[in-house]
């Protein structure tokens, strides 16, 4: 086929007993956005890394442009066309949008740059893809949108014909997501071939040709994107079909559990300014916004690992308590963002994860002295029943697998060992910071659910996510974070994703009119 | 060339690595007898002969672990914080320090009074105390300031042995002395008991050992040493689980400055009986190496300590015999702690050439 821009064949790669890839065999045309469509570990990272020459396939050969590629040299596949542009930016923030283009690109020996050459080129890439941005504008000044049309621009500026973009969507809000869309259809018109990969079933629909679906290492399905449905590529992805948790609005809010008003915190590269906000028991309040605008200060204040500056933090009635442990032992269940970083520590075993935020109680502990026993059993009643698979009690923790260590967190925190149930069995307030980043459907489907029940059962729920479609789904509120302020919350029914938008870039709030988006 | 992370460590390799160490070890240290111009096997057995091989040869060894194991204990609990105190041998002086000024100024003075199990316990006390407090100022400079601790505690080694030498010469100078640079005596009643008769093996060993399980079980058993690990393996996840991070590394910079000043008072009232600026040849940098050899486990300490003192001792009576400079040791030791450091990350990584 003359039109075939890529090719590869029999693709396989093992890590140990793991198959990774497992005889991919795929091809790219001119002019198409391809997605790769997974959920995590499925191998889509395994392969373009192969592809981009930072892994070494076991088997399996590449061709770009009818030429075979040299196996694990990332200059060779630059230098054949392929071009990525990675989920986490690798663009230096003190530099101008001109000296990220040129770098690496310019030979170091030289004793003075070719900058005027180099301009020129870069205005001839930006003109011909209709990627328009200042020159000059350092990098540190843009917005998240605009860097990673840097990193495009750097890629197509090294002559790349062929595209890998890696969840470019996950950092952008609705309208700058639709915007990035616009410009790979001009980029395919133009004559380059796209990889897409994504987890996410609706732009992927939106944006590819054609889907390659992955899993457990296998190309398990390829089909045209017109008329397949999210349904179908669900299953492909995990193998059955999935119910997906659905709006279920909450019966009724009860008392009032958590009250913010005016909360400010120390300037950091995330604050909160005069943040308010009122959490109920049996009701879901959903955060939206692009992360990076507060999210985290709001997670770690109500967390007991950031402290407030101004303001007033109340739960039942009386100040926030400041410290971790005490939150914990007064109903405050705690999810935080970053799992592996934050939610467990990695190096400890399961067991060990399992109980240290309840490790002071004297249910854990007499005194000086772990109470190993009582710890252990607790442990594995959690392992239990929150179904946590893949590694013993004893195993580090860092061997489970994202969804099983989301489900230990859940249960360390949902579960109550019994002899300290003080007030009731379920906490009081849940603060779930992205407790379904990076997780595969069926496990996010659970961490939903159990979300859900902890509603109906009483407790009041802090939901903050990127993921727009998990806001307007689970929230029974909706407030928008930007820069650190909080709109007010409204109904989740009472939002347009168009308003929710506008509020995540910042517009003033109270547009509940459509806008029209410039694309 | 290139490290690719395994994603399965295989029970062949776990075995493999200790056993490859130990071999390359030998190899290297055999090329530099050869090079040396003598017999590889002789002088291994000579080594050996001389570190484990009769009464005398072990108990000298076991004297030379003791000080050995404190600060390999020292720099254990440390590091199992991430508290990187390479302070060990300025706290071992300032533990020998405050020994002899309880234990050995004031003889016939004042302390007359005090019944000897007590002064025997001030001693201690105040020997865990100064090692500890020093080790103290940087650990709160780290949290507090984020001041390099590596760069303060290695520096204060300096500032203590100059203070040793300022009061050798002064205040604690022993007047009978004729000039050398040496401190008063510790009471004779204050020194440790002998092990074995007839040779200098000290009831400081009994100390190490308990210390050793100590900090085994304190690591094991209690919510401070799940505290300390927590802090050490990750301190964001621990301080968002409840542990007070500062607290726990301040703790800990108290125990592991307490564990090397006790070194220093052992060394004195086992071994020296009063300090001199050569009484440590480097046991608390030794420390440092023991810990790693160790894999920063206290039981291991232990093997660890007698293993380096019976090389160090053992390449004393060889080189006697047959002439290799005793440098060789610390060429084993360094060798074989490398040796171990790269095995253990050969468990973890395999190699891509290309």
């Amino acid at each position: 086929m003359p039109d075939t821009v890529l090719k590869l064949h029999g693709i396989t790669k093992r890590f140990g007993r793991l198959v990774a890839n497992d005889d991919i065999s795929l091809d790219l045309r001119r002019g198409e956005v391809l997605a790769l469509l997974g959920e995590n570990g499925a191998g889509k990272s395994t392969l373009v890394s192969i592809l981009f020459g930072h892994y070494l396939a076991d088997a399996g050969d590449i061709t770009v442009f009818g030429q075979p590629l040299a196996p694990g040299d990332p200059k060779a596949s630059l230098a054949a066309g392929i071009g990525m542009v990675h989920q986490h930016f690798t663009l230096a923030d003190n530099l101008s949008v001109l000296d990220n283009v040129m770098m690496g690109s310019e030979p170091l020996w030289l004793a003075f740059t070719r900058k005027r050459a180099a301009r020129r080129r870069l205005d001839e890439v930006a003109r011909q893809f209709g990627l328009s941005v200042d020159a000059d504008a350092r990098v540190g000044s843009l917005s998240v949108g605009e860097r990673q049309r840097v990193e495009i621009l750097k890629a197509l500026y090294r002559g790349a014909r062929i595209l890998i973009l890696d969840e470019p969507t996950a950092v952008l809000t609705p309208q700058e997501s639709e915007a990035l869309f616009v410009v790979l259809a001009q980029m395919v018109a133009q004559g380059l071939s796209i990889i897409f990969i994504s987890h996410k079933l609706a732009e992927v629909l939106r944006v590819s040709q054609r889907i390659a679906v992955l899993r457990g290492g296998k190309l398990v399905a390829q089909a045209q994107a017109r008329g397949t449905t999210q349904a179908q590529l669900a299953q492909w992805m995990v193998g059955h079909a999935i119910d997906v948790p659905r709006r279920r609005p909450a019966p009724h809010a009860g008392q009032t559990v958590c009250e913010l008003r005016g909360v400010s915190t120390a300037p950091a590269r995330e604050r909160l300014l005069e943040a308010s906000l009122t959490l109920r028991s049996g009701e879901i309040v959903a955060i939206a916004g692009v992360s990076g605008n507060g999210q985290v200060a709001l997670a770690e204040l109500l967390s007991g690992t950031r402290a407030a500056i101004g303001g007033e933090v109340h739960f039942l009635g009386r100040p926030l308590p400041a410290e971790p442990s005490q939150l914990v032992a007064q109903g405050v269940a705690r999810i935080p963002e970053d799992r592996h970083a934050v939610g467990v520590v990695g190096d400890l075993p399961v067991w060990e994860n399992a109980v240290s935020e309840r490790l002071r109680s004297t249910a854990f502990s007499r005194g000086f002295w772990v109470r190993r026993g009582a710890a252990r059993a607790h442990a594995q009643h959690i392992l239990s029943a929150f179904d946590v698979r893949g590694a013993g009690a004893d195993a580090p923790a860092r061997a489970l697998s994202g969804g099983n260590m989301q489900k230990l967190i859940l249960g360390r925190a949902l579960l109550h060992p019994a002899s300290t149930a003080v007030h009731t069995v379920t906490p009081r307030l849940i603060v779930a910071h992205q407790p379904t980043w990076g997780l595969d459907i069926g496990a996010v489907a659970y961490v939903q659910e159990q979300l859900i029940a902890a509603r109906d059962a009483g407790a009041a729920v802090l939901l903050i996510s990127d993921d727009l479609d998990e806001v307007l789904t689970l929230g029974d509120q909706v407030a928008v974070i930007h820069a650190g302020h909080l709109t007010d919350a409204r109904p989740a029914t009472a939002w347009t994703r168009e308003a929710i938008g506008l509020a995540m870039a910042g517009a003033p709030a109270g547009m509940t009119q459509p806008v029209e988006v410039a694309a | 060339m290139r490290l690719e992370k395994r994603h399965r460590q295989s029970a062949f390799a776990l075995v493999l690595a200790p056993v490859g160490a130990v071999a390359f070890t030998m190899l290297v240290s055999a090329l530099l007898v050869l090079w040396a111009g003598a017999p590889v096997t002789r002088t291994y057995g000579l080594l050996l002969q001389g570190g484990f091989g009769s009464v005398f040869a072990l108990s000298e060894t076991l004297t030379r672990a003791i000080p050995l194991i404190l600060t390999g204990l020292a720099a254990t609990v440390a590091f199992k914080a991430r508290l990187f105190n390479i302070g060990a041998e300025g706290q071992l002086y300032a533990g020998a320090l405050a020994a002899v000024a309880v234990g050995g100024l004031h003889s016939g003075t004042g302390f007359d009074q005090v019944p000897m199990p007590l002064l025997f316990a001030l001693m201690m006390l105040a020997a865990a105390l100064a090692g500890a407090l020093l080790l103290l100022g940087p650990a709160l400079m780290k949290q507090r300031l984020g001041v390099d601790e590596v760069v303060t505690t290695l520096l204060l080694n300096f500032i203590v042995l100059l203070l040793v030498s300022m009061m050798l010469d002064g205040p604690m100078k022993d007047p009978t002395a004729m000039g050398w640079p040496q401190s008063v005596a510790l009471i004779g009643d204050l020194e440790l008991s002998k092990l074995i008769a007839q040779t200098r093996v000290h009831s400081g060993l009994l100390w190490g050992a308990g210390l050793a399980l100590g900090v085994w079980a304190l690591m094991k058993y209690t919510v401070l040493g799940f505290d300390i690990r927590a802090v050490g393996a990750n301190a964001r996840a621990a301080a968002f689980a409840g542990v007070p991070v500062t607290r726990t590394v301040a703790l800990v910079a108290m125990l592991s400055g307490a564990l090397a000043g006790l070194a220093g008072a052992i060394e004195v009232a086992g071994r020296t009986g009063y300090v001199t600026l050569d009484m440590s040849p480097g046991y608390g940098y030794s420390g440092i190496v023991i810990a790693m050899l160790a894999a920063l486990h206290p039981l291991g300490v232990v093997l660890a300590s007698v293993f380096v003192a019976g090389v160090l001792v053992g390449a004393d009576s060889m080189s006697r015999a047959i002439g290799v400079p005793t440098y060789i040791a610390d060429v084993i030791v360094a060798a074989s702690l490398i040796s171990v450091l790269v095995a253990t990350l050969l468990t973890q990584y395999r190699v891509r050439w290309k």
